[in-house]
């Protein structure tokens, strides 16, 4: 039997929001829990109204509730999806816990995926925290980065928020993984 | 286990035919990031998020939508061949006339009090899916002079792994707006048979619907499957 092959992405278009926002995407916990912030800008540094995040996360053990995960991911509370339309200014926002560490060699960190019309296949990069500062140094994805972009992946304390703008193209721009 | 690279099935996000990508693609270079637990799981989304009847899209507002009706159906496989079980598929469309139930779609064709364009299912054990909907009508956008998108549905899938995730489009056999499409056309051109859905006269039903076909191939893990499963039809 030879091996299909895998189906190609095509852009998520303009039209997502009639089918993909769900009441309880961006509310990974229901009460209680850190919320994270951003804005998603383009090359022009104009706001992207018509994307759409979603987050992929450990538990605060650092379990997934996954058979490829050893562990048994016992958290009570948490769903640890989350998926958030871009508004009228691009802002999208998330209610989770912070992760644990899933291994002892990375810091607690978020999978983020970003999807947009003029997108033709989503963009994967990370959230990191900022305190977290030494295992950030030691986390060997980071460290497969240059220092600016480094930096670019590490949230920002914002009073009670913490916020991770993401900017597709341009000065600043968000470093975006090949997985 | 990690699973295999399939990037030469997809299209470049720099593809300046598509004018919409010209401020949204990334400039430098992707980054390569090392499968590891929080890429090799993902979340496992099946029944639970569907609600009965989700799955047809002609019945809406107590009314029958308007349009060729069709049955759309197929698996969900991996690239080893084996099915994805219970994985959530979410689907949206513009109606007979080629108009989305969307503030910001301005083409004049009418909207179909009867039609929303969306709907969900879940594969069974087999991969298997199937919706009810009606045939989308083709529509003019304004990337290039006299440009109108292929007849189409958007399709979003989870799979079982973080690295499955798809959105995609499903397009219709012999649609003669392909030539001049620049989403159909970004990607590379042997991978582009497989956005088109097949005619299935073995799924139409006799006085009732026209039925297609469309397979969809989530990346595997280049481990062949036990010879003890049965193969794929």
């Amino acid at each position: 039997m030879s091996e299909p092959a895998t189906t190609p992405s095509q852009t998520i278009g303009p039209f997502l929001s009639i089918a993909l926002p769900w009441h309880d995407g961006p509310e990974l916990v229901t009460s209680g829990g850190l919320t994270i912030v951003g804005t998603l800008t383009d090359g022009a540094g104009a706001p992207v109204p018509d994307g759409l995040v979603e987050i992929w996360q450990a538990d605060p053990d650092g379990h997934f509730p996954h058979p490829a995960d050893p562990h048994r991911a016992d958290y009570a509370g948490l769903r640890p999806f989350g998926r958030c339309p871009s508004d009228a200014d691009g802002a999208f926002r998330f209610r989770t816990v912070k992760p644990g560490r899933v291994d002892t060699e990375q810091a607690p960190h978020i999978d983020v995926v970003v999807f947009a019309r003029g997108l033709l296949k989503h963009l994967v990069t990370r959230l990191y925290f900022p305190d977290e500062a030494t295992a950030n140094a030691a986390d060997p994805v980071l460290q497969s980065l240059p220092a600016d972009a480094r930096d670019r992946l590490v949230a920002v304390d914002d009073a009670d928020v913490l916020r991770f703008d993401i900017r597709l193209q341009g000065d600043g721009e968000t470093p975006f993984f090949a997985v | 286990m990690s699973y295999v690279d399939d990037s030469a099935s997809h299209p470049a996000n720099d593809s300046p035919d598509y004018r919409s990508t010209g401020l949204r693609h990334p400039q430098s270079d992707l980054h390569l990031l090392p499968q590891r637990l929080t890429e090799l799981t993902g979340p496992m989304f099946g029944h639970d998020r569907v609600r009965p009847g989700e799955d047809d899209l002609t019945r809406c507002n107590d009314g029958e939508a308007v349009g060729q009706r069709i049955i759309v159906h197929g698996r969900v496989l991996d690239s080893d061949g084996r099915p994805v079980p219970d994985t959530l598929l979410e689907i949206w469309q513009a109606n007979a006339g080629g108009r989305y139930r969307h503030v910001n779609d301005q083409w004049p064709a009418p909207l179909d009090p009867h039609f929303a364009g969306l709907g969900r299912c879940a594969t069974d054990a087999d991969g298997r899916y199937r919706f009810t909907t009606v045939k989308p009508g083709a529509y003019p956008w304004k990337n290039h002079r006299n440009a109108w998108r292929p007849a189409h549905i958007h399709l979003s899938l989870f799979g079982q792994a973080f690295v499955q995730r798809l959105v995609t489009q499903m397009y219709f056999p012999d649609d003669p707006l392909f030539f001049q499409d620049p989403i159909f056309n970004s990607v590379p051109e042997a991978a582009r048979p497989r956005l088109v859905s097949a005619y299935d006269h073995d799924a139409t039903e006799d006085h009732w619907a026209l039925g297609y076909r469309f397979d969809i191939v989530l990346r595997g893990t280049g481990q062949t499957p036990f010879e003890s499963e049965p193969d794929d039809e």
